[in-house]
C-alpha cells in the first residue's frame, strides 16, 4: 500500500469545507483518475496528498507511515507533484528545470553533479522532449510544459506520481500523448493519482475512479462501475451518453447540450435542400 | 499592485553569439577583476610608477622566502608605501567585497520574490542603515558609532518588515515585498526629518553627503568591522545558489520538492541584509549594483543561479571597482558614488528595457 486515505477532510481558515471523509487507498502500479466538476476540490485534495496543504480531520498515510510525521525532503522522495501549469519568471532551460526534480536527493549546501545530470537526461528522454531541451521553459507549449513537469516531478524518482489535471489546456494530441506517458509509466510499477473533468479519461487510462461531487466522493471504484451516465449527469449538471465506439475500441462519454431532455424518439432535423454552404464553397473555388 | 508576472527572455542566447566561444566569455569573466583590482591600484592622484607598485604588492609575499634566493629591496617611498596600503588597498577591497555583495544580494531577491525588478533594499533595509547613519550624525557620534547604528538600524527595518508580514498568512512574498516599502516610507521620512532638524551648516551636509555613498574613508578599522559578517553571508549565498533555482520557480512547488521554503526564505533574506546593512555602513547607499548586474550575469551565462550568483560577486565587484575608480580619479573633488552608480545604471537599464528580447509582458 502506497497511499492510504482516511476519513480526509479540508477547510481553509475562516471558510466552509472543502472536502470530508474522503476515504481511499491506492496500491504499486494503480491508477486512480479523480473525476468532478471544476472548483469542487480536486486540486485542494492533491494539494493535501503532495503535503501542500494540511488535513484538518482524517488522516494520510504514506508506506504505512503518517504523512504528518514524515519531513518533507523525504516525502518529496516518494512523491512527485505535477501542478497545473503557471508562469515562470526566469528562462530556465528545459534541462536546467526538470533538473531540480534532483533537489530532494541532495544535500542543502549542494548542487547538482553528473549522476544527477544524467538521470534528468534519462527522463527528459522518457517524456519525449529531448528536442526541447535546451529552450527556456517558459516559451514552449502548454504540452511540451506539462511533459516537461512530469520529467522533473519522474526525476525525483518518486513511488507515487500526483497530477493536478494534467490534460486541461491541452489540444486532443498532447492529451492522448500525455495520458499513454501516464500508462507507460504506470506499467515500470509507478502509481498515479490524477485528477480530470474529462471522464472520458477514466476509460483511457483505466484503472480506479473517484467521482467528487458535494465535498466528498460520490462514487468510487472500477471506471466501468463508476462512469454511469447517471452518474455523470449528476455530477456535470447535464445528459451524458456513454457509448462503445468500436472505432477506438472503448467506451467513449458525449455530453449533451444543457436544458435539452434526452430526445431519443426526436427526429434530426431535416435537410433543405442543397445545402447553402456548397454554393458559397464552389463560388470561392 | 507589485506584479511578479513579468518575466524576462532568454536574451543572453542573443548576447552570447557575439563573443567568440565559450573560452573567451569565461576569461572575460573570471580575469577581468583580478586585471581591474591591480590597475585601480596604479591609478590616483598621488603618481606612483605601476611598477613600483606591483613591487610593492609582492615584496612581502616574495620576501617571506630565504633572503639569498630572490628579494625585493625597497626603492620606493615610505608615502607610496602608505598610499597604497593605507588608502587604495582597503577601498579597493570595500569596493570589491560591497560591490560583489550587492550584486549577489540582488541577485538572490531576484530569484527569492520572482521578480526581476527587485533589489536587495526591497525590504527597506537601506532607508533602516541610512536613518541609523543620519541620528549618529547628528548626535555628533564617531565614524565606529556611525557604522554601529547604521548597521543596527538597517536589521531592525527589514526585522520589522519581517514581523509585519508575517501577520498575513497568505501570499507570503508579495505582502513581504508591501511590508518592505511600508517600513522603507517610513524610514524615508525620517531620514527627511533628521535632516530638517540637522544643523543646515554642518551635519545637514554631512548627513547629505554621507547617504550619496563613498568609499573614501575606509580604512582597515572599517574592513574588518564589516568583512566577517560580509564575507559568511555571502559565503552562504553561494552555497545555497542552485536551491534559489527552485524558489524562483514557485514556492509550491519547491515545497513538493522538499525544499523548506520558510527557512530558505529566513536564511536568504537573513544573508542579504548583512550584505546590505554592511555596505551600506562603510560605502553609504550605493543603488543600482544590486538591480543593474544580477541582469547583465543572466545576459551572459543564463538564468540558472548555480552560474548566475558567482558571475554576479565578480561583475559587481568590476563594477563598483570601475565606479569608485572613476569616482576618485575623474575630478580633484571625490564624486559620491550614489550619484556614478545610477548615472552609469541608469541609462544601462533603459537600454536592457528598450530591447525587444526582453520580453516583458
Amino acid at each position: 500500500m502506497i497511499l492510504e486515505v482516511v476519513d480526509a477532510g479540508f477547510t481553509y481558515p475562516g471558510g466552509s469545507s472543502i472536502f470530508s471523509d474522503i476515504s481511499f487507498s491506492i496500491q504499486t502500479g494503480e491508477v486512480l483518475c479523480i473525476l468532478g466538476p471544476n472548483g469542487i476540490g480536486k486540486s485542494t485534495l492533491i494539494r493535501c496528498l503532495a503535503n501542500l496543504n494540511r488535513l484538518c480531520s482524517g488522516s494520510i498515510h504514506l508506506c504505512g507511515k503518517d504523512m504528518v510525521k514524515i519531513k518533507p525532503v523525504d516525502i518529496a522522495r516518494k512523491i512527485g507533484y505535477v501542478p497545473q501549469a503557471h508562469e515562470i519568471v526566469f528562462p530556465f532551460s528545459v534541462r536546467d528545470f526538470v533538473l531540480m526534480g534532483r533537489a530532494p536527493h541532495l544535500p542543502a549546501f549542494s548542487s547538482p553533479g553528473k549522476e544527477d545530470y544524467r538521470k534528468a537526461e534519462e527522463k527528459i528522454d522518457l517524456v519525449g522532449i529531448r528536442k526541447i531541451a535546451e529552450n527556456p521553459v517558459n516559451e514552449i507549449s502548454g504540452g511540451e510544459y506539462q511533459l516537461a513537469v512530469i520529467a522533473r516531478a519522474l526525476t525525483q524518482d518518486p513511488s507515487l506520481l500526483l497530477l493536478d489535471e494534467p490534460t486541461s489546456h491541452l489540444d486532443f494530441g498532447n492529451q492522448i500523448r500525455v495520458l499513454e506517458i501516464i500508462d507507460k509509466l504506470v506499467e515500470t510499477g509507478l502509481s498515479v493519482i490524477m485528477s480530470s473533468h474529462f471522464p472520458d479519461h477514466a476509460f483511457l487510462s483505466s484503472n480506479n475512479v473517484a467521482i467528487m461531487q458535494y465535498g466528498s466522493f460520490m462514487a468510487y471504484g472500477l471506471a466501468e462501475d463508476v462512469v454511469t451516465e447517471e452518474n455523470l449527469r449528476k455530477t456535470y449538471g447535464v445528459d451524458v451518453s456513454i457509448t462503445y465506439s468500436p472505432d477506438v475500441g472503448r467506451h467513449v462519454c458525449v455530453p449533451h447540450r444543457s436544458g435539452t431532455c434526452r430526445c431519443h424518439e426526436k427526429e434530426h432535423p431535416p435537410c433543405r435542400g442543397t445545402p447553402a454552404v456548397t454554393v458559397i464553397a464552389g463560388g470561392r473555388g | 499592485m507589485v506584479s511578479i508576472s513579468h518575466h524576462i527572455s532568454n536574451n543572453y542566447l542573443i548576447i552570447r553569439p557575439f563573443l567568440t566561444g565559450k573560452i573567451v566569455s569565461t576569461l572575460l569573466i573570471y580575469g577581468t577583476l583580478p586585471i581591474l583590482f591591480v590597475v585601480s591600484l596604479f591609478l590616483g592622484h598621488y603618481e606612483i610608477s605601476p611598477f613600483h607598485v606591483i613591487k610593492l604588492l609582492i615584496a612581502p609575499i616574495i620576501n617571506l622566502l630565504p633572503e639569498h634566493i630572490v628579494h625585493i629591496y625597497p626603492d620606493w617611498t615610505i608615502a607610496e608605501e602608505n598610499v597604497i596600503y593605507q588608502v587604495r588597498l582597503p577601498r579597493v577591497i570595500a569596493a570589491v567585497l560591497v560591490g560583489g555583495g550587492l550584486a549577489i544580494a540582488g541577485a538572490a531577491y531576484q530569484g527569492l520574490f520572482k521578480n526581476p525588478l527587485v533589489s536587495p533594499d526591497i525590504l527597506g533595509v537601506s532607508s533602516g542603515a541610512g536613518f541609523g547613519a543620519a541620528l549618529a550624525l547628528i548626535l555628533s557620534a564617531g565614524s565606529l558609532m556611525i557604522q554601529v547604528s547604521a548597521f543596527t538600524f538597517g536589521i531592525l527595518a527589514v526585522t520589522i518588515t519581517y514581523i509585519l508580514s508575517s501577520f498575513y498568512r497568505r501570499t507570503p512574498t508579495l505582502v513581504l515585498v508591501l511590508s518592505g516599502i511600508i517600513v522603507g516610507a517610513f524610514f524615508t521620512a525620517l531620514i527627511s526629518f533628521t535632516k530638517y532638524i540637522a544643523d543646515p551648516y554642518d551635519k545637514l551636509p554631512a548627513i547629505t553627503f554621507w547617504l550619496m555613498g563613498s568609499l573614501a574613508s575606509v580604512r582597515y578599522t572599517e574592513l574588518l568591522f564589516i568583512a566577517p559578517p560580509l564575507l559568511i553571508a555571502t559565503a552562504v549565498l553561494i552555497l545555497l545558489r542552485w536551491r534559489i533555482n527552485l524558489l524562483a520557480v514557485g514556492d509550491d512547488e519547491a515545497r513538493t520538492l522538499g525544499i523548506d521554503t520558510k527557512r530558505m526564505s529566513q536564511v536568504i533574506i537573513l544573508c542579504s541584509t548583512l550584505i546590505t546593512a554592511g555596505a551600506v555602513c562603510i560605502a553609504g547607499i550605493i543603488g543600482w549594483v544590486g538591480l543593474v548586474v544580477p541582469h547583465l550575469g543572466r545576459m551572459l551565462v543564463g538564468p540558472d543561479n548555480k552560474k548566475l550568483i558567482p558571475v554576479s560577486f565578480l561583475l559587481g565587484s568590476s563594477y563598483l571597482l570601475i565606479i569608485d575608480t572613476v569616482a576618485r580619479n575623474l575630478t580633484m573633488a571625490e564624486i559620491p558614488l550614489g550619484i556614478l552608480t545610477a548615472i552609469i545604471g541608469a541609462p544601462f537599464f533603459a537600454y536592457l528595457l528598450s530591447k525587444r528580447s526582453v520580453g516583458w509582458t
